[in-house]
C-alpha cells in the first residue's frame, strides 16, 4: 500500500481535530476543507491502486471539489453575516 | 400500471427549473411554487398507488448503466417518501404563500422561493438516487438549501444555521470518506451491485461506520440530536416544517435504505441492537426534554427527536426474521404520519404566534375564535403521533408493536408503549392553555389559509391510518406480490 492511504487518514484525524478543537469560525471552515481533501485523496488513491487508473473516482473528485468550493462560498458567506465588524480585524486569532 | 420514464425525471426537474426561474425573476417565486406544488402532490399521489403489486422500477440516467452511469430507482419506500415531501412541501407553499399576501405580515427575504425550490428539487433526487456518490451530492444541496433558509430569519437564527453548517457538513464528510473506502474495495458506487459484491472485513466495516455515524449525525438521532432543536425552533414556520418533517427522514431514510440494502450483511455482525437501544434512548430522552420546553415551537422541535427514534427500532426489529415485514412497514408509515403531523404542529403553532404575538407555552390564552382552528389542526396532529387509532401514527406504532411482539422483544414492546405515553404527557401540555384557559379577544386574526395549510396536513396524517389495506399491499405483501 502507498504512502498515500496513511496519508489520507492523517488529513481526515486532522480535519476533524481542527473542527471539533478550534474556536475560530475561519479555522473550522479550513477544517472542513482539509477534511474534504482527505476524502478525496483516499479516492484518488483508490483510482491508482488500478492499471489503467480508474476514471470513476476522478470523476467524484472532480464533483466533490466542486461541491467543497460551493460549501465553502456558503460558509464564508454566514461567517461575513454572523461577524459583520470583526470579521477583518481579528486575523487568524480567535474571537470567542 | 407502469410509471412512465419521464416522471421521475420530472420530480427533480420540474423544481430545480423553478428555482432557477425564481432566481432570476423573484417575483414569480410564489406562482412558481405553487404550480411546483401542484405537479408534485399529481405525480407523487400516482406512484405509491402504481406501484402496488408491480416490480421496482430502475431508470439508469442518460442511458448509461452502473458502473459507469448512475440509477435511480423507484420502490415503496422512496414512493412514500416523495409523496411526504410533496404533500409537507406543498401545505408549507400555502402557507408562506398566504402569509406574504397578508399585509401585517414582513416578508423576510426574497431569496425564499429559489432556495425552497432548491430543497425540494435536492430532496426528490436523494429519494430517488441509488448511487452512493450521487447520494452525497444530494445530502450536500439539501444541506445547503437548508442552510440558506435557517440563515434567512436572520439575528439568532444566524447562529442556529451556523450550528446546523458545521453538523451536516461534518456528517457530509464522514459520509464521504466511508463512500471512499467502499468503493476502494468493491470498484462500485450502485447500491445493488455493492449489495451483491460485499464481503464482511474490517475495512469495509469502517467505511459502514463512518457512513452510518455521519448519516446519524444528519438524522439527528440521540446523541447526535444537539443540533436539531435550536436550527429547528429558530427557523421561519414553513422551513420548520419541512426541516423537521422531511429533511432529518431523508438522512434516516438513506440510513435505511444502505443497513437494510448492501449493509444487509454486516447486520449479522454489526449493531442493530446498538440502533435500537440508540432509539430507546431518543424517544425518553427527547420526551423528557419535550416535556420541560417553555416555547411551543421548541417542544414541537425536541418532539423530533423523540419520534425518530421510533424509526431506530427497525434495525434490530428487521433483524429478527419473525417481525421483519411489519418493522420495515412500520417504519415507512412512521416517517409519513410522523414528517405530515409534525409540519402540521410546526404549521399551527406559526398561526398560533401570529395571533397571539409569542409562543411562551405560561404566556399562551386560551383558543378564541381566531385560532380555534389552528388549535384544532394542533390537537388532530397531536393525536395522530400520540398513536390514537386510526390515524396514522396508531398504524405505524401498531405494526412496529406487531412485529415487536412477533419477534417476542420486550425492552422493544416497553419502549414502544412508554414513549407513547411521554407523547401524549407533552402534547398535553402544549394544548392545556388553548382547553382549561379563559380567550382573550384580543390578537391578530391570521388568514384563513393559513390555518387550512396546517389543518390539511393534521388531517392527511390521519388519511395514512383510514387505508390499512393499500398500505399493507404496498408496504408489507410486496414479497410475494
Amino acid at each position: 500500500m502507498s504512502i498515500y492511504f496513511p496519508l489520507a487518514m492523517i488529513l481526515v484525524v486532522l480535519g476533524l481535530h481542527g473542527l471539533f478543537v478550534c474556536a475560530h469560525p475561519l479555522r473550522k471552515v479550513l477544517a472542513l476543507n482539509v477534511l474534504s481533501t482527505g476524502g478525496f485523496l483516499l479516492l484518488v488513491t483508490t483510482a491508482a491502486q488500478s492499471t489503467p487508473p480508474d476514471p470513476v473516482p476522478h470523476a467524484m473528485v472532480l464533483t466533490g471539489i466542486v461541491v467543497t468550493v460551493s460549501t465553502t462560498a456558503v460558509a464564508l458567506t454566514l461567517v461575513a453575516r454572523r461577524h459583520p465588524r470583526n470579521s477583518n480585524s481579528t486575523g487568524g486569532r480567535s474571537v470567542s | 400500471m407502469n410509471v412512465p420514464e419521464l416522471w421521475p425525471a420530472l420530480l427533480v426537474s420540474i423544481p430545480l427549473a423553478g428555482a432557477v426561474l425564481g432566481f432570476v425573476r423573484m417575483s414569480l417565486g410564489p406562482p412558481l411554487a405553487q404550480f411546483t406544488a401542484l405537479t408534485m402532490i399529481v405525480i407523487t399521489g400516482f406512484l405509491p398507488v402504481s406501484l402496488i403489486g408491480q416490480e421496482n422500477q430502475q431508470h439508469s440516467l442518460g442511458g448509461w448503466g452502473p458502473p459507469l452511469g448512475i440509477d435511480w430507482r423507484l420502490d415503496a419506500m422512496a414512493a412514500v417518501l416523495l409523496l411526504l415531501a410533496a404533500l409537507v412541501m406543498g401545505g408549507a407553499t400555502l402557507y408562506r404563500a398566504a402569509a406574504e399576501r397578508a399585509v401585517d405580515f414582513k416578508v423576510e427575504h426574497d431569496l425564499f422561493w429559489p432556495l425552497w425550490l432548491f430543497l425540494w428539487a435536492s430532496l426528490n433526487a436523494l429519494f430517488l438516487s441509488a448511487d452512493l456518490f450521487n447520494v452525497y451530492v444530494a445530502l450536500e444541496l439539501v444541506s445547503l438549501a437548508g442552510v440558506g433558509l435557517i440563515a434567512l430569519n436572520g439575528g439568532t437564527a444566524l447562529a442556529a444555521a451556523w450550528r446546523y453548517f458545521l453538523a451536516m457538513m461534518l456528517g457530509s464528510g464522514l459520509y464521504l470518506v466511508g463512500v471512499a473506502l467502499i468503493y476502494g474495495q468493491y470498484g462500485t458506487l450502485d447500491m445493488i451491485q455493492t449489495a451483491d459484491a460485499l464481503t464482511v472485513q474490517s475495512t469495509t466495516m469502517t467505511g459502514a461506520a463512518l457512513i452510518s455515524g455521519g448519516l446519524l449525525l444528519k438524522a439527528a438521532i440521540f446523541p447526535l440530536h444537539i443540533w436539531l432543536p435550536s436550527a429547528h425552533g429558530r427557523a421561519s414556520v414553513p422551513v420548520s416544517a419541512a426541516l423537521s418533517g422531511v429533511v432529518v427522514a431523508a438522512s434516516f431514510y438513506l440510513l435505511t435504505r444502505l443497513w437494510l440494502g448492501p449493509f444487509e450483511s454486516l447486520l449479522e455482525v454489526g449493531p442493530p441492537q446498538l440502533f435500537g437501544v440508540l432509539g430507546v434512548a431518543a424517544i425518553i430522552w427527547g420526551g423528557l426534554l419535550a416535556l420541560f420546553q417553555r416555547r411551543l415551537k421548541m417542544l414541537i422541535a425536541y418532539s423530533t427527536v423523540s419520534q425518530l427514534g421510533y424509526a431506530m427500532l427497525v434495525f434490530p426489529l428487521a433483524a429478527t426474521t419473525a417481525g421483519s415485514a411489519h418493522a420495515q412497514g412500520g417504519m415507512v408509515i412512521l416517517l409519513l404520519s410522523h414528517g405530515l403531523a409534525k409540519a402540521a404542529l410546526f404549521l399551527a403553532a406559526g398561526c398560533i404566534v401570529l395571533q397571539q404575538g409569542h409562543d411562551r407555552l405560561d404566556r399562551l390564552s386560551g383558543a378564541n375564535r381566531y385560532s380555534a382552528l389552528a388549535w384544532l389542526a394542533f390537537a388532530l396532529a397531536g393525536a395522530s403521533m400520540v398513536g390514537i387509532p386510526p390515524s396514522g401514527g396508531f398504524l405505524a406504532k401498531w405494526w412496529l408493536l406487531q412485529s415487536a411482539l412477533l419477534a417476542e422483544q420486550w425492552l422493544w414492546i416497553s419502549a414502544i408503549i412508554l414513549g407513547g405515553a411521554l407523547t401524549a404527557a407533552y402534547l398535553f401540555r402544549a394544548l392545556e392553555p388553548a382547553v382549561t384557559l379563559t380567550a382573550k379577544e384580543t390578537g391578530k386574526t391570521p388568514p384563513l389559509a393559513l390555518n387550512l395549510a396546517a389543518l390539511m396536513l393534521a388531517v392527511a396524517a390521519w388519511m395514512v391510518g383510514l387505508v390499512p389495506g393499500a398500505a399493507e399491499s404496498l408496504l408489507i405483501n410486496r414479497g410475494e406480490a
